[in-house]
């Protein structure tokens, strides 16, 4: 069974008078511990889709089910809660509370679990320490480099240790060289750890390492060769 | 790290910011503190804790005019009167008109006995009744002005003139009295009626007014119209009423102390209010990404919306703590200027308690719009902002 | 550089609209603290300029030696008759002052109001009463007139009505003003009368007399000390009125300074958190500015402006609020003889002024940091907008 499956997947905006269609009539599957990028042009609807994937956003029509939930059967609640447990998210800007040290930003999905202080740092720890960063602990985001910010949010994505990965333009603030270290660092969750990443990207060279690419377009998929 | 710790690290975010808005919340609540230490002050006469089984039975047509003291006896008489005793006003200044504090003849036995709750040494007292020009002085008087027992003090009768003609009257201290431990000190000076009286050039016989214990407090108020009832007919006609009354009827006089102070305490939060309010906004503003990302990790709208309040009233109470703690920590020494102008003012534990409850009703105002946007704010939305 | 100032200044007006919650701190806590000292002040003021107009350089009152008040004082007909001898008083008037319980119209609460029993010659040492309503009493008879202010305070002092005062019943026929001074809060009777019914045959409790000159009172006073058959004091009326006004004008004063200081530290920080978000919202635009070419200089004075201005209509909206909330607004309190005073607030020219001068002091030190941050920004980083 697939990790993420879309059936006809919608999504349309109301703009004024106006509907725009973002996404129309989408079917995927995603296997589990497939790297998925998803590419395109700008406005082609990839990070909507990404959305839908990742539980902040519902379809207009179509159903999203991941590790076998319907999203749509779950309230805003219960959507949060599913989140905290399956989903660990990736973002462009970091997103890094600023007042909060590396290792505090990465508890921070923790607060939302029953584990003891003393565990979620160890767990903290650990996240950091497979990022590469476990000397950094105590740096505010301010005193890291831009890869280096990236890496503790990564951290604290996979500190819940969710199956699936959702990332968007996880390296479209950085340079080529730090770009690649994320890049490694991602496949290395994917091939070591067995987590399910998609991607959405619109660098062809980031792309290059996914096993699967996927066009879209004016929010169709354009379906391509590994 | 835990949730209180997320909120208290957010405070830390403009450090700057949140400080001025602890101290111009620490300021409010400075004023907060002694406004309400003085209304109280005022309310209650500056006499203390009134007990409830006292009557004060004054002159019916002003409080200048004399009592006759053999009016005592015929008060014992009433049925449920359990003591009686006397003051009156000395008037007279000490050193300069400035240094303003009640100096009462009274009848030492009859006095300390009514006024239960006053602690005098039994060896003081007793020098203070064997003694003819015997004075004792509450502790706050004696640390004052500096007394001790043994010293010589010097008032001058501005109302009465000794009988020779002169009008300094020299009294020994020979005892230094105190309130009840949690009570302000009851700031009066008090010597010997019967010196007194033989010394004055005029008015002998008289007295200021009569305080009685009455055996059941639930009979008071029938007490009062009996005792009243005595003297109605009389030039020396009397008008009594619970001692709490009749110094809530005197705080009258001065006007309307209350309105006034809530008045400025109105102005004052109002301002606070809106400062710390904008503040508040100011910082949800600057932090709306942040809380999307939370969401995000799959915290819930309820979450982020009480994180977001909780700030608001940490930051409130923190303030209003500090100022209160603030004015307790400066009250002795605001007091030594506060005392001889108002009476002795005590920063009790209710005024402690209403600011504090003050302090985190003000977060709940201040924080709750930022809340409810924090609640209803959505993850695609706001993230999409950060990235425009 | 006063064209550049007055670019930038307008520059950062224009924004001012969106920063408009932000800057109504400013307004509002400026405003509360010039609001409030203004008024507390405007109570002191009216409560002093109700003693002082009472007390004239040419009038001087005899009391018995050592009283502070005439409600403590007290002297004999021999005692009158030899200061109404002296050459330098040219007229004198034997006063009984009493008070009695009376209710105040406001709370029905008894106080203390003044009852002052006079002869005739009180009406020419104090040419400033008149009478507006009904009639002057008539001698002999237990009729009084009462003023303005006692009619505005008290129960049943009005004219045409009867009260019963210390187990007597009298009649006010009349009701007097005397220039807004504290006798306009007391009631007056005929002397004569006043002592039979109120059992103080003979004795009064002071004496008011009218002096050749200002300076007779120091060859008077000194008169009485020389003479050890007088134990009595003689007291300029304007020192006795301003002596009995100091202590209270002093604390209303003093409390006022106080709360508005501590209020005013307040205002700062609001100031000084107000102003430095704005420089910090216009971080970039300061920077361009900087990078284009102008001075430091009219950057600071265009924050120090914006936040002058802010404060002057802050201040401005106090003094008003001040004014048209409390300016005239009888109140009365235990006045230094034991007795209501009843007096009107005064939001004078001055106080107004120098609650302004608050608001520009307020915002000078509220604008001045944050304006020097302001200009000391390297440009480089603000451009980037960090």
């Amino acid at each position: 069974m697939p990790i993420v499956s879309l059936k006809e997947v919608a999504k349309s905006y109301r703009k004024g008078r106006e509907t725009i269609d973002v996404l129309d009539g989408i079917d995927l599957d995603i296997e589990e511990g497939d790297f998925l990028a998803l590419m395109g042009p700008s406005g082609s609807g990839k990070t909507t889709l990404l959305n839908l994937i990742g539980g902040l956003d519902s379809p207009t029509m179509g159903s999203v089910i991941v590790g076998g939930q319907t999203l749509g059967d779950l309230s805003g609640k219960a959507l949060a809660r599913w989140r905290s447990r399956n989903i660990g998210f990736v973002f462009q800007f970091y997103n890094l509370l600023p007042v909060l040290n590396a290792q505090r930003n990465v508890e921070l999905p923790l607060l939302l679990t029953n584990l003891s202080g003393a565990q979620r740092r160890k767990n903290a720890e650990t996240a950091l320490t497979i990022v590469g960063l476990g000397d950094r602990a105590s740096h505010k985001p301010g005193e890291l480099s831009g890869g280096q910010q990236q890496r503790v949010a990564i951290a604290r994505a996979i500190v819940a240790d969710p199956a699936l990965l959702v990332c968007d333009e996880p390296t479209g603030d950085l340079d080529r060289e730090t770009a690649e270290e994320i890049l490694d660092l991602l496949s290395i969750l994917n091939r070591e750890h067995g987590k399910t990443v998609v991607m959405v990207t619109h660098d062809p060279k980031a792309a290059d390492h996914a096993s699967h690419i996927l066009h879209l377009d004016k929010g169709q998929l354009v379906r391509q060769a590994a | 790290m835990n949730a209180l710790g997320l909120v208290w690290s957010n405070l830390g975010r403009k450090q700057a910011r949140t400080v001025l808005t602890l101290l111009s919340l620490l300021v409010a609540f400075v004023l907060f503190t002694y406004l309400r230490a003085v209304a109280v002050a005022f309310s209650s006469g500056g006499f203390g804790e009134a007990g409830i089984d006292r009557l004060v039975v004054s002159p019916k047509y002003s409080i200048i005019d004399p009592l006759p003291i053999n009016h005592q006896q015929r008060i014992a008489t009433v049925p449920g009167v359990g003591a009686v005793t006397h003051a009156d006003w000395f008037g007279g200044v000490y050193q300069e008109p400035r240094n303003f504090f009640p100096k009462f003849p009274v009848d030492p036995e009859g006095y300390f006995g009514l006024y239960s709750e006053l602690v005098i040494a039994p060896e003081q007292l007793a020098a203070f009744r064997n003694t003819r020009t015997g004075a004792v002085a509450s502790a706050g008087l004696a640390e004052r002005y500096g007394w001790s027992i043994g010293d010589r003090i010097p008032i001058e009768g501005d109302i009465y003139p000794k009988r020779d003609g002169s009008r300094l009257w020299e009294f020994d201290l020979v005892g230094i009295y105190r309130g009840q431990p949690d009570d302000p000190d009851p700031g009066v000076f008090l010597f010997q009626y019967d010196y007194f009286d033989e010394a004055r050039q005029f008015g002998h016989g008289g007295v200021g007014w009569f305080i009685v214990r009455v055996k059941d407090p639930e009979r008071a108020s029938e007490i009062a119209s009996e005792i009243d009832g005595l003297f109605e007919n009389s030039i020396n006609a009397t008008r009594t009423a619970t001692e709490d009354d009749s110094q809530r009827e005197f705080a009258k006089q001065f006007g309307n102390i209350g309105l006034i102070t809530t008045g400025i305490l109105g102005a004052v939060f109002f301002t606070i209010l809106l400062l710390t309010a904008n503040t508040m906004a100011q910082a949800l503003r600057e932090r709306i990404p942040e809380l999307a990302v939370l969401k995000t990790f799959g915290f819930t709208d309820g979450t982020v919306g009480s994180l977001v309040l909780a700030e608001a009233i940490l930051l409130c109470v923190a303030g209003g703590a500090l100022g209160i703690g603030l004015a307790l920590g400066t009250q002795g020494a605001m007091s030594v200027y506060l005392e001889p102008v108002i009476g002795p003012i005590n920063i009790t534990l209710p005024i402690v308690a209403q600011g504090l409850a003050l302090a985190a009703g003000l977060g709940v105002i201040v924080g709750s719009v930022p809340a409810f946007t924090a609640r209803r704010l959505t993850i695609v939305d706001a993230l999409r902002e950060r990235q425009a | 550089m006063i064209g550049q100032i007055f670019q930038i200044t307008l520059l950062s007006l224009r924004n001012l609209p969106s920063r408009l919650g932000s800057s109504s701190v400013i307004v509002v806590g400026i405003g509360g603290v010039v609001g409030v000292l203004v008024a507390i002040l405007a109570m002191a003021k009216g409560f002093e300029a109700s003693m002082s107009r009472a007390g004239q350089p040419d009038r001087a009152i005899v009391m018995r030696g050592g009283s502070t008040s005439e409600l403590s004082s007290g002297m004999g007909p021999s005692e009158m008759a030899v200061v109404g001898s002296w050459s330098e008083v040219t007229a004198a008037s034997g006063e009984l002052y009493l008070v009695a319980d009376v209710p105040k119209r406001s709370n029905q609460s008894l106080a203390n109001l003044a009852i002052r029993g006079v002869e005739q010659a009180a009406f020419e040492i104090r040419p400033e009463i008149s009478i507006v309503e009904g009639r002057p009493f008539a001698t002999g008879r237990t009729e009084m007139i009462a003023g303005r202010g006692a009619v505005a305070e008290f129960e049943g002092v009005e004219t045409g009505s009867t009260i019963e005062l210390r187990n007597s019943t009298w009649t006010i026929v009349g009701m007097f003003e005397a220039d807004g001074s504290v006798y306009e809060s007391e009631v007056w009777a005929d002397l004569a009368t006043a002592q039979s019914v109120f059992r103080r045959e003979g004795g009064v409790s002071s004496m008011r007399v009218r002096l050749a000159s200002p300076d007779a009172a120091g060859v008077l006073s000194q008169r009485m000390e020389d003479d050890p058959r007088l134990d009595l004091t003689l007291t300029g009326e304007d020192e006795y009125f301003r002596n009995q006004s100091q202590q209270l004008t002093t604390l209303i004063e003093t409390f006022g300074y106080g709360v508005a200081a501590i209020m005013a530290v307040g205002a700062i920080f609001a100031a000084l958190n107000t102003m430095y978000s704005a420089v910090s919202t216009r971080t970039v635009e300061i920077a361009t500015l900087r990078a284009l070419g102008f001075g430091g200089m009219p950057v600071v004075a265009s924050v120090v402006l914006e936040a002058l201005l802010l404060a002057i209509l802050g201040g401005a909206i106090g003094a008003a609020v001040a004014y048209f909330g409390f300016n005239g607004w009888t109140v009365s309190t235990l006045g230094g003889s034991f007795s209501q005073v009843a007096f009107d607030f005064a939001v004078t020219p001055e106080l107004l002024v120098s609650g302004i001068v608050w608001a520009v002091g307020l915002g000078l030190i509220g604008g001045l940091f944050p304006a020097v941050r302001a200009a000391r920004l390297p440009i480089t980083t603000a451009l980037r907008g960090e």
